[in-house]
């Protein structure tokens, strides 16, 4: 699908952490009952992991299970299997109330790395990073806009915003992550 | 600045990533209801100085609103708990009478 | 003369040399230096002049509470006015200027001020106003006006970038004195996560310079080893140049770091706001010296004892070569035992106390001072530089005994604890009689979250004023984790509060003794504020200014409230104090406004076109936080002529518009049909699977809110379109709906609106152009009005709604926002051949008002019901209850006097201005003309090719043919005849081709 382009078609900056937008990703929100046996199974079959704990991401390779509400799971795979998975969760869920939203080309994506990436969220959300739990996803804002982020591995923490706000997140990130930057 | 723990998600969430909603436990007056009735509901307020119950959304997070108990003049929190109730639970009631024993009480 | 002696100097380091200049004259100073330090070595006493008076101005402090000496700093991009010389780092370079002069410093002819004080009491400000106006206007206003204002404002852009960052701890430790070092050792040794803080560039506060002595070691060394210490416990974060700014809610704390404030332009953020959430503050922020009260204490060279003795022990440099001490205390003789230690004359002491005998006044008895107790300064000598000092008995009315030649004089009224953060929120105060002190008052501290105590006072700021008491206090406060430090200073006799010097001064010299010194109140101005009745003291200090400078009072206020309660004979306590108000010094507007500027000063949000409109001379129009283009303007093209031409391709051809912007909602669940029905007016539930409804929606007091196009997907699945400034808004009102009052309703929504980019095809050949893109069938038949299909167009996944908001056969078709722009291109090249034209919110608007559609925010205004439009064809009869239903039963909503929409057309076919009303015969209660109408809605329509308007108008659709008049500008009325709203196109035959 040579066609779809990401918000800011891979833009990065290279600062006391490197910033970058990290293309398009497939992502699907679910909502339903998160305790249903149909829930476990559907986020079985559209990721390979179990289902997220509350607050949690659940990653495995390319895929991956994010925790965003009581009945709420945002759902990563690459972004050319999103339709394929929205179908593939359809399916587990049929018969049971929920709602399978592709959302994927309503984000943008951020990387965030370096030694030092936690002090570019430092500046820009309100959240203590040092009590950052291990495979938290962290709903906040950044800034002024909705944000969603975790560390994805080590020295590395991806950022989710909405699309129309990607340039104002690079922004914002350009900003915080410039050298000289570096809390001390 | 407030902090309030957000009872769905945990979230110890500051007032930047809340969105406040007004008075908790309003009964809705739809129609039929009378003049009365509907006034009360859509214009009358509590303001009081002290045991205050609200609404709060924890917009910049899990989404979900939720309800505080908070003390406006001293901004003490006595605790959140999820918006699906028609009335604080007993205990959190019994908590702030400890603390606040001339509160008159809920309604 | 101040000078720079050639020894000494703890902080300064005598092998780097820094050049600086002030008002263009080149001098010199050492790393270490404040601007203050170094403009003293550089024998710079004078450096500004007051407020009102224009009197000439010196340093008076070493260090945040000094009223004085501010200087406009830096150039160009980094111009700052108002720099404290005390607390600004030395930098090599740096240029300086004075401020509130003219022409010079040496020579202003403002101080002409001075001479006419008299004309310039208490409340001057406001008793001109009572003046004959004449007097306002050519008097007082131009002198006011001439002397107002501090500094210059910067004229060029900010140079430098600023940020915040979010800090937590369990405790925040404000103060990196002793007392500070100490709580964060025992604090830290607990393992609780400890921030200590500091607003200068050096641990340890006054102690070394005061000679205590802790643990057996000089203080300096005491604090090297805490220090050391306490950077290697990972739990504890230390910050030098960090200011408590100030102390909020729920332990928040504002902390101002200057981070490269020393180091201009190194590309380190100037400043970096520290938003904290602390679990505890401790306040460790010292104490600070009060002035004394006596003629020409404004004078010069009249400094704080302590600021001397700061001067010589910090940084080598001497303000004076002869200091006379002038105090009510046993620490000023400190002062005394450092300047004799360095080498410089002390002439006298003058003591106001009848007695001193104590350790310290001993000392220096026993080096050749004289100590002249009892007495008092009944006027100090000189006008630019103090030359010397007429001494007088304190008992007494101020006759002259001796004139004692100096160039210096070290006052020292006192100490008072800094409470402000204590105090910012809610923090209470108690009156120390001993001390003649307010301290925080442990029994009624500021409370957090939890309903315990926030904040504790600590050390000095305690009232601690001892060193021994001190770190005992501070040690205690944080827990007594490990071995207490021990710290030893002089014993001192009890001090005696003096307010007035001498106590039987008359008015001559109470005219004389300066409170507040940047805006020169004066002993006689509170007095005479008392005389007139002023008994509060908030409204005193409005009244005479007293501590509304930048300093805030920072020295004025206790001597001031003492001076009032003397007047009106009461106590002290029974006066009280000010409020105090964050921030506790001045903070930069580019730290408060942190990344927010320029690109990122608020969010902008783009559609996946964004950049081609940009490209394609899009004339923007901001929507909420997105920029929609108002219209494309070619070369040469006026907006005007732009809209006029997108209008007319449209309606004799083919257009394309963004609306990428409109809100998307889906709603599912078994619950979603009658959920639809509470939200909407209309009937949503039997809306069949492929069709499309408009719908309105309207808050409980049933005011009109939102409108859009919803479109059943599937059985249990529906699709909400919002304005582009509703979607985030009805999403949370959808929610809130579902979460607080019907949360057995089975129901999810999800906001989808920035998934799709979304194209209005509008026009007679845009049923061509779709063809062209090939892949979907979108012939009449086959695709009718008011529904959706689903499928593949041009090779694009496409929703395609036929819905029209032009009056014209229109479609609007959603792509994944991805393929958003590549969609918007295939269009493009598609719709050359009929000669496509992309068009703005503006053509838009106009094709609606054509067509008498309602735009939500031009008719609606927050007081408008559906029926007021008309619309009663979209509220549903058959529903028992809807949002807004019961509310539109109300009296006042079934009046038949509410005004109605109808249409509007000029007689002479010009243009209505927006919000004209229209006059109706008669005045009301208030003997205002009568209104009948207004106008909602107003344009050209090329169209029509005449002015066309939309109003509300009192049982306007009975009054068709009638005409209005709407009186606008230059006592104009415009005519204007009553209409039917639909302009164009009655029938709609041409969007139903």
């Amino acid at each position: 699908m040579s066609k779809a382009v990401s918000a800011l078609e891979g833009v990065s900056h290279k600062g006391f952490a490197e910033v970058a937008e990290a293309g398009l990703r497939g992502m699907i929100t679910v909502r339903g009952d998160l305790a249903s046996g149909a829930m476990k199974k559907a986020v079985k079959a559209a990721t390979g992991t179990a289902l997220p704990a509350p607050r949690r991401i659940v990653i495995d390779g390319d895929k991956a299970a994010a925790w965003m509400s009581p009945d709420e799971l945002l759902i990563l795979v690459p972004y050319e299997a999103a339709q394929d998975t929205v179908a593939a969760l359809e399916k587990a869920l049929a018969g049971e109330h929920h709602l399978v939203a592709d959302v994927s080309d309503a984000r943008a994506v951020f990387t965030i790395k370096g030694a030092r990436a936690d002090q570019v969220l430092t500046k820009l959300c309100p959240v203590d990073m040092a009590t950052l739990a291990e495979g938290e996803i962290r709903r906040t804002r950044a800034a002024q806009v909705a944000a969603a982020f975790w560390k994805s591995e080590a020295e590395t923490f991806t950022l989710v915003s909405f699309r129309s706000v990607a340039g104002y997140v690079m922004g914002l990130l350009e900003t915080a992550a410039r050298a000289g930057g570096e809390i001390a | 600045m407030l902090t309030l723990e957000c009872p769905y998600c945990g979230v110890k969430a500051e007032e930047t990533e809340l969105q406040p909603g007004g008075e908790a436990h309003l009964k809705r007056y739809g129609p039929g209801s009378t003049d009365e009735e509907f006034d009360g509901y859509m214009f009358s307020r509590k303001n009081p100085k002290g045991v205050h119950f609200e609404r709060w959304r924890h917009a910049y997070g899990c989404g979900k609103w939720f309800l505080a108990a908070r003390c406006t003049a001293t901004l003490e929190v006595f605790g959140t708990y999820p918006a699906q109730t028609s009335e604080p639970p007993a205990e959190l009631q019994a908590k702030i009478k400890a603390k606040r024993p001339n509160w008159e009480g809920y309604k | 003369m101040s000078t720079r002696l050639s020894k000494g100097g703890r902080l300064i380091d005598r092998s780097k040399p820094m050049g600086f200049t002030f008002n263009g004259k080149r001098m010199q100073g050492y790393q270490g230096d404040t601007l203050a330090s170094a403009l003293l070595g550089a024998d710079q006493m004078l450096v500004g002049r007051s407020f009102k008076y224009h009197r000439p101005r010196g340093i008076v402090a070493s260090g945040a509470e000094e009223p004085n000496a501010l200087v406009g700093l830096g150039q160009g991009g980094r111009f700052e006015p108002n720099q404290r010389v005390t607390t600004t780092e030395l930098f090599d370079g740096a240029v300086t200027e004075s401020q509130n002069h003219w022409p010079s410093l040496d020579f202003d002819v403002g101080a002409v001020n001075d001479k006419l004080y008299k004309f310039f009491p208490a409340g001057f400000y406001y008793k001109t106003f009572m003046f004959p106006r004449a007097a306002w206007k050519h008097v007082f206003e131009p002198i006011v006006r001439q002397s107002a204002g501090l500094g210059k404002v910067p004229t060029a852009r900010d140079e430098d970038r600023y940020e915040y960052a979010y800090g937590f701890a369990d405790l925040v430790i404000v103060g990196g004195g002793i007392a500070g070092l100490t709580a964060a050792l025992s604090a830290g040794r607990k393992g609780q996560r400890v921030w200590l803080i500091e607003q200068t560039a050096h641990w340890g506060g006054r102690a070394p310079v005061d000679g205590v002595e802790i643990d057996g070691k000089p203080a300096d060394e005491w604090v090297r080893t805490a220090v050391e210490t306490l950077e290697k416990m990972e739990n504890v974060t230390l910050r030098l140049r960090t200011m408590a700014s100030g102390l909020y809610d729920h332990g928040y704390l504002l902390a101002y770091e200057r981070v490269a404030d020393h180091t201009p332009g190194d590309g380190r953020p100037r400043h970096r706001l520290w938003r904290m959430r602390a679990g505890h503050v401790m306040t460790a922020t010292g104490a600070i010296e009060r002035p004394l009260s006596f003629a020409g204490n404004d004078v010069p060279g009249v400094m704080l004892a302590s600021a001397v003795r700061d001067y010589v022990a910090n940084w080598a440099v001497s303000p004076g070569d002869r200091t006379v001490i002038v105090t009510n205390n046993d620490d000023a003789y400190r002062t005394a035992l450092t300047l004799l230690e360095a080498g410089l004359a002390v002439p006298a002491v003058i003591d106001a106390r009848p007695e001193a005998k104590g350790a310290l006044p001993e000392a220096v008895r026993a080096r050749g001072v004289r100590v002249l107790t009892g007495h008092g300064v009944a006027k100090v000598k000189g006008a630019k530089r103090v030359t010397g000092v007429s001494v007088c008995m304190q008992a007494g009315e101020g006759a002259e005994i001796e004139t004692i030649a100096c160039d210096a004089i070290a006052m020292s009224g006192g100490w008072s604890p800094v409470v402000h953060l204590w105090s910012h929120c809610g923090g209470k105060l108690t009156w120390d009689e001993d001390h003649a002190m307010f301290r925080p008052d442990p029994t009624r501290p500021a409370t957090g979250a939890d309903g315990a105590a926030m904040v504790t006072a600590i050390g000095s700021a305690n009232g601690m004023l001892r060193a021994a008491d001190a770190v005992a206090d501070a040690h205690m406060a944080a827990g007594s984790e490990g071995t207490a430090p021990k710290a030893v200073s002089a014993e001192e006799a009890p001090m005696s509060p003096v307010w007035i010097m001498p106590e039987g001064a008359g008015p001559a010299l109470r005219m004389k003794m300066w409170l507040d010194y940047q805006n020169d109140v004066k002993v006689s101005d509170v007095q005479l504020a008392a005389r007139e009745g002023y008994e509060s003291v908030e409204h005193t200090k409005r009244y005479t200014t007293l501590g509304m400078a930048t300093d805030q009072g920072k020295l004025s206020n206790i001597n001031g409230l003492a001076v009032l309660s003397d007047a009106l004979h009461q106590a002290i306590p029974a006066t009280g104090t000010t409020t105090f108000r964050p921030p506790y010094t001045p903070i930069s507007i580019g730290a408060i406004a942190g990344e927010a500027r320029g690109e990122i000063f608020q969010p902008l949000r783009k559609t996946p076109m964004h950049d081609w409109h940009e490209v394609h001379g899009a004339h923007w129009e901001p929507v909420g936080q997105w920029r929609r283009p108002y219209c494309y303007l070619r070369t040469g093209e006026g907006v005007h002529d732009a809209v006029n031409r997108e209008i007319r391709a449209i309606r004799n051809s083919v257009g394309l518009l963004d609306a990428s912007t409109l809100g998307k909602i889906i709603v599912k669940g078994p619950d979603a049909g009658r959920f639809l029905d509470m939200l909407y007016t209309n009937m949503m539930s039997t809306l069949a699977v492929g069709k499309c409804r408009y719908g309105l929606m309207c808050t409980e007091n049933g005011f009109l809110s939102d409108d859009g196009v919803v479109a059943r997907l599937s059985e249990d699945t529906w699709l909400c379109h919002t304005t582009t400034g509703g979607a985030e808004r009805i999403h949370g009102w959808m929610e809130d709906w579902l979460q607080c009052e019907w949360w057995d309703w089975k129901v999810y929504t999800a906001n989808v609106t920035e998934e799709y980019a979304q194209v209005a095809v509008a026009g007679p050949n845009a049923r061509k152009v779709l063809e062209k893109l090939g892949g979907m069938d979108v012939s009449k038949d086959a695709h009718g009005f008011m529904e959706w299909r689903e499928g593949t167009l041009g090779g694009f996944r496409a929703r395609v709604y036929r819905i029209s908001f032009s009056g014209e056969l229109s479609y609007e078709i959603a792509v994944p926002a991805s393929e958003g722009r590549a969609f918007w291109d295939a269009l493009l090249a598609a719709g050359e051949e009929f000669g496509v034209t992309p068009y703005g919110t503006e053509a838009m608007h106009i094709m609606r008002a054509e067509k008498g559609f309602i735009m939500i925010g031009d008719e609606t205004d927050g007081t408008v019901i559906p029926q007021d439009l008309n619309l009663q064809w979209a509220i549903s009869k058959k529903k028992t209850d809807y949002l807004g239903k019961r509310a539109q039963e109300r009296s006042y909503m079934v009046s038949p006097d509410r005004w109605k929409l109808v249409g509007l057309e000029t007689l002479d076919g010009s243009v209505i201005p927006d919000g004209a009303y229209a006059v109706a015969d008669g005045v009301n209660a208030n003997g205002q003309r009568n209104m009948q109408g207004r106008v909602t809605s107003t344009y050209y329509s090329p169209t029509l090719n005449k002015g066309i308007a939309m109003g509300l108008v009192k049982h306007g659709p009975d009054r068709m043919g009638e005409v209005l008049d709407f009186p606008v500008d230059d006592g104009k009325v415009i005519k204007a005849r009553i209409v039917d709203p639909v302009f164009y196109d009655k029938d709609g035959e041409k969007q139903n081709v």
